[in-house]
């Protein structure tokens, strides 16, 4: 076995193959950019070697660097993680070079299923299903229509030189392929000026699922079973599950053998990732195999009990697996939620900056990959992250910044431990998805497992603006929040110096007004919580928790129902976020709320068209041009002021209309820099 | 003698009633409540103990003998805040527009000589068209007492102004010299001369919002320390600001049970100052990481943001702070934020408030704008203020200190008890750069001689452990557990007793 492992990555996969290498008494090396000084992973390695300035392509991709920092660690062996270097071919040809382990696949395997059309041939030799279709040009709409026939219905006519949608039809009947296939040529002369046209297999209610596979360098090859990856944003995945609530048995069973198949015929030696597309009547067709550690591989450990970065590690060193195909049991059901840094409210733009609170909900102590399903508990919270409070969330890299993940024996379980943990996880400083993880987790479709992977788009065409709760989860946060601001309340009538026998004394009666809803509530207190009488229609709600005033994470149970609540504090009340709706829950005696009812309803103030210069200083840049549409946070402009850099970002959504100053003007406090529309 | 008893009740009720129901509907209608309805929201339930119910005026002219009724416009009083007492008076806007006649000025006068003698708070609730102008030099003369008497009281017990209609003219004044005065956003104004008389004597067009809102005041003026939404949220921020203050100037500041270890690691302010020194970061998260509970009542929230201004709490009791804001012109002193910072200082020692400071200050803003504009005298009045503050008083130095700036922000030769540093302060006249080129002047020509210098200066001045050679610097302390070492340097002062030398008063630079 290796004394010492140089991980060729950063961020949370860098720190997860550091928990095992670490687990298995390997030495870690970490290497870093400039941007990446104080990572988490660089605190968590046995050594650190510094590779280049900021951008990845000055660091952690540069061949040559990464190879120096392997020289100077002395290094036997390299884990590449997931993307920069982790598919290319150079790097593990280098490696091979000096004699150094590559924890990853031998050069060939990544070669040939590093190129699309290659990797589908060999897939077809070695009898996976592969999308059906006809890749050679087509000679007229007979031949279309001959042709979609093989295929079978419903078929793609599409255009060699397409894109965006354009040139492409879907046709469901000879007539349509006729009609389809003269149309798309002509729009794809027109378009491209490029009239070719391929036809193939329309997959219709797809979904992304994929085989793991581990295979070791004497001929042994595994599948671990699948996960299901559906949840996707612009390609991009968000949620993933394993198993996939879709397959049976004998289809995981097909996937899973053809997907050995294929390792195998490329000589494949290590862990791996087949990916398919499956559609409504379980067809499955081959995608691409990713070579490599797959990021959500956490839901297959938390499934299999099996440490795939310890495989990765002992099949690098030569060792046969241990494991065969008849040791692989799928238990229990688990989900991982991306935690991206990523403001769901302004369109997913990426959010960078200060994690000034970063508090992941606890995971389970008893667990780490390789612990068995089950083992280390009826739930296991596991959080890969590659960040921490304090820290700072840099423009350079990946917006992913943990990968938050659930088991349960059962799928139901499995998601409300994952909407418990959600709730109870503290991200503040940067936008973040996790209110839209809430969403999706509550949402009828995912609950039902009926998802595809236009999920997103279809669900939320219009994108995210929080999620709208149910009467039934309004009341139970009503109820917490009447009887937390009771116990506020209390507390501010034990301030010194206050008339003796004069004090005030706190009511029960209040109004929790809050998502457009208001209940009369009656708080009757006793030491181990609260019952909480909703007086409109005389319901009763027990709520019990351990919330003290500045509490920013209110545990509480409502009916033994667990609710968690990030509050903070508002006037007479709390703003509450809870399973992905933020909420302002204003709680007041029944005096004050009727007078609160007495005052306007002020509309969000126009904050003026113009953006004013907020010091005297110096424009270094100006971001944005006249016409340009800028989103709400979007950088305007930077301003330097007491040689410091200062970034004007845009107050909501607007289209520049003016753009008054450029780089070099010196301004004056309220000087107009650009108007909008 | 139950008729005498029901007369009782009678007349309370038309006393109630005010300028009656058509005017409290209008007055409801302009998204404001009524004096009475705000008393209500102001102090404790079923506290309120109402004095002068029944005054009415004595004006005999244009008719005003018809018109006399019952409290005259203002409704005065006693109650408490979460039990503790303060006095108070409401001007109500439906009896005679609010305003202040020779009687309406002596209800407000009478509590607040209560006040003074019984050592409690006084909060007034402006809401008045100004002085009764039937009522001629008596209404003026009404003003006048009531002057006085803020000036008596000032530093003796804490005066809350709350403007919540119009307020114009020779009222504006006893705001004025109050400790805070906050605003209702558009539905209150405040200035000398209304729009009207600017428009004749300058030809200035300009509405009353813009000459007087709470936008133009908590903004451009600085006459209001803070702005909010409607009567209501106004009413509960002024109830949480009194928690934090003493009751009067023999008193300490308030404590109450808090659920905040004061021994809390924040391992995040670690990393708050970022490596590069030009690079902003925001103060009031280590204000808020310091607090007890997160709890930050900022004072002048939107003006002079370069520093910033409030009260927290360490172990439940009230700690004033006062911090440079690196976001805001790289957290420099200025015209602005020195008179805003030193009124606050002032404040603070004036009612036993311990002041907290943290500094990261370049130094002034330099500029012609500023020197005509007086730096000199304006910057001295946080110098000032901070010398002759008596009150137990914790520094931490988080970055910069430079220069004057540095002597400024509550040094250890201002008296300062505790002057701690962040291994990250740089305490030096200025920073290398600039002290490099007047120092190797002769060098100039060479950027490489330059740059060298300018290391050596940073070698030897861009740290905290110079200062802390001399003593000037108690200890240098880790981010991390800033908390625990402010409130225990805070536990250790309680005891403080520090006096100035006997003087008539001092003679600040205004």
């Amino acid at each position: 076995m290796f004394d010492k492992i140089l991980i060729a990555n950063r961020g949370e996969i860098a720190c997860r193959v550091i928990k095992t290498a670490r687990k298995m008494g390997i030495k870690t090396v970490a290497i870093y950019s400039d941007a990446d000084r104080q990572a988490l992973h660089v605190q968590m390695a046995d050594e650190a070697v510094h590779v280049g300035p900021p951008p990845a392509n000055q660091s952690y991709i540069v061949i040559d660097n990464v190879m120096a920092a392997i020289r100077e660690s002395g290094a036997q062996a390299v884990h590449p993680g997931y993307g920069f270097l982790s598919e290319n071919s150079k790097f593990a040809e280098a490696l091979a070079a000096e004699g150094v382990a590559f924890v990853g696949p031998p050069v060939g395997a990544i070669e040939k299923m590093g190129d699309k059309i290659t990797s589908k041939k060999i897939a077809q030799e070695a009898g996976v299903s592969t999308v059906p279709g006809y890749m050679g040009l087509i000679a007229d709409a007979d031949e279309a229509v001959k042709i979609s026939g093989e295929v079978g219905y419903p078929v793609m006519i599409k255009a060699s030189a397409g894109g965006g949608g354009k040139g492409m039809r879907i046709a469901w009947s000879d007539e349509e392929a006729r009609e389809g296939f003269q149309s798309s040529k002509n729009e794809a002369a027109s378009s491209f000026g490029d009239d070719r046209i391929f036809i193939e297999k329309f997959v219709t209610q797809p979904r992304h699922i994929e085989i793991q596979v581990l295979c070791d360098a004497h001929g042994n090859g595994i599948y671990l079973g699948e996960r299901e990856c559906s949840i996707q944003r612009r390609n991009q995945k968000v949620v993933e599950e394993a198993p996939s609530p879709f397959l049976d048995e004998a289809t995981r069973k097909a996937m899973g053998e053809q997907a050995v198949a294929l390792a195998k015929a490329v000589g494949y030696a290590s862990a791996g990732t087949v990916e398919f597309i499956v559609d409504g009547d379980k067809n499955f067709y081959f995608l691409e195999m990713n070579t490599r550690l797959q990021v959500e591989h956490p839901v297959t450990e938390l499934i299999t009990g099996v440490d795939l970065v310890e495989q990765m590690i002992r099949v690098a060193a030569g060792q046969p697996l241990t494991i065969t195909q008849d040791d692989v049991k799928l238990t229990g059901w688990a989900i991982e939620n991306r935690l991206y840094a990523e403001d769901p409210y302004r369109n997913f733009l990426p959010s960078i900056g200060r994690l000034t609170r970063y508090r992941p909900p606890a995971e389970t102590a008893a667990y780490s990959p390789g612990v068995a399903p089950g083992a280390a508990g009826p739930v296991v919270v596991r959080n890969d992250t590659g960040v921490y409070e304090g820290g700072e969330i840099s423009m350079y890299y990946d917006p992913m910044i943990a990968k938050l993940c659930t088991w349960a024996p059962t799928r139901d379980a499995a998601i409300e431990a994952m909407r418990v943990a959600l709730d109870s996880f503290e991200v503040e400083g940067i936008g973040h998805n996790l209110p839209f993880l809430s969403a999706v987790m509550d949402h009828p479709k995912f609950i039902s497992g009926d998802i595809t992977t236009a999920f997103i788009a279809e669900e939320y065409p219009d994108g995210f603006d929080g999620a709208t709760l149910p009467v039934s989860e309004l009341r139970r946060i009503a109820a917490a929040c009447a009887a937390m601001h009771r116990i506020a309340e209390i507390r501010r009538t034990q301030v010194s110096g206050r008339m003796d026998n004069h004090e005030r004394r706190v009511g029960n009666h209040w109004v929790v007004s809050l998502g457009g809803q208001s209940f009369r509530t009656e708080v009757a207190a006793d030491p181990e919580g609260a019952t909480v009488t909703f007086t409109d229609d005389g319901a009763a709600m027990r709520v019990s928790s351990d919330w003290t005033p500045g509490d920013m994470i209110a545990r509480i149970e409502t009916d033994g129902a667990p609710l968690v609540l990030k509050t903070d504090k508002i006037t007479q009340g709390f703003r509450i976020r809870s399973r992905g709706a933020d909420l302002k829950v204003h709680v007041r005696r029944p005096r004050q709320a009727e007078l609160a009812a007495l005052m306007p309803e002020k509309l969000p103030p126009d904050t003026s068209k113009m953006l004013l210069c907020p010091m005297p200083g110096l424009v270094v840049k100006v971001d944005v041009a006249v016409g340009d549409e800028v989103h709400e946070g979007q950088a305007l402009c930077t301003i330097e002021a007491m040689k410091m850099e200062n970034i004007l970002r845009a107050e909501k959504k607007a289209v520049v209309s003016k753009v008054n100053a450029g780089a070099g003007d010196s301004l004056a406090v309220d000087d107009v820099i650009m108007e909008f529309e | 003698m139950k008729d005498i008893l029901a007369e009782l009740e009678g007349r309370r009720e038309t006393a109630r009633l005010g300028g009656g129901q058509k005017r409290i509907d209008a007055q409801h209608a302009r998204g404001k409540l009524t004096a009475r309805e705000r008393v209500e929201l102001l102090l404790d339930e079923d506290s309120f103990e109402e004095f002068d119910m029944f005054i009415s005026h004595r004006c005999t002219d244009f008719g005003m003998e018809n018109n006399k009724p019952a409290g005259d416009g203002v409704i005065t009083g006693w109650g408490t805040i979460n039990g503790r007492q303060v006095y108070l008076f409401s001007q109500d806007f439906t009896v005679l527009g609010g305003s202040v006649s020779a009687t309406h000025a002596m209800k407000i006068c009478k509590i607040m000589d209560m006040a003074m003698q019984n050592g409690a708070p006084v909060i007034g609730l402006n809401d008045s068209g100004g002085a009764r102008i039937q009522e001629g030099v008596d209404a003026l003369a009404g003003y006048a007492e009531i002057f006085q008497r803020n000036v008596l009281a000032s530093g003796v017990i804490p005066q809350i102004s709350v403007i919540m209609g119009p307020c114009a003219g020779g009222a504006v004044y006893s705001p004025a010299m109050t400790d805070f005065i906050f605003m209702v956003k558009d539905s209150s104004y405040m200035f000398v001369t209304g729009p009207d008389v600017v428009k004749t004597v300058t030809n200035e067009q300009v509405t009353a919002e813009e000459l007087g809102g709470a936008s133009t005041h908590t903004r451009k003026s600085s006459v209001a320390d803070g702005a909010f939404e409607n009567d209501v949220e106004a009413l509960a921020e002024v109830r949480r600001l009194v928690d934090f203050l003493p009751l009067n100037n023999r008193e300490k500041p308030p404590v109450r049970p808090f659920f905040d270890d004061p021994a809390r690691i924040e391992n995040s302010l670690d990393t708050l100052v970022p490596e590069n020194a030009n690079t902003p970061y925001d103060m009031k998260e280590l204000i808020t990481k310091t607090a007890d509970e997160g709890d930050f009542y900022e004072i002048q929230e939107e003006f002079a943001k370069n520093i910033i201004t409030g009260f927290i709490r360490l172990e439940g009791q009230t700690v004033g702070v006062v911090a440079n804001q690196p976001m805001v012109l790289a957290g420099c002193l200025d015209i602005d934020s020195s008179r805003k910072a030193a009124r606050f200082v002032r404040f603070c020692d004036a009612f036993e408030i311990p002041i907290l400071t943290f500094v990261d200050v370049p130094g002034f803003l330099p500029g012609t704008a500023q020197e005509y504009g007086g730096v000199i005298k304006h910057g001295a009045k946080l110098l000032f203020a901070y010398g002759e503050a008596t009150v137990p008083k914790v520094t931490v130095i988080t970055r910069k200190a430079y220069g004057g700036a540095y002597d400024v922000m509550a040094s250890k030769h201002l008296r300062g008890d505790f002057n701690y540093a962040w291994p990250t302060a740089e305490i030096a006249v200025m920073g290398a750069k600039g002290a490099t080129e007047i120092i190797h002047r002769a060098d100039l020509h060479d950027p490489e001689k330059i740059a060298a210098h300018a290391k050596d200066y940073e070698d030897r001045f861009a740290n905290p452990f110079v200062a802390a050679e001399r003593g000037f610097i108690d200890e240098v302390i880790q981010p991390h557990s800033t908390r625990r070492r402010v409130a225990r340097a805070f536990a250790s002062l309680r005891n403080k007793k520090l006096q100035n030398p006997w003087k008539k008063h001092d003679n600040i630079p205004l």
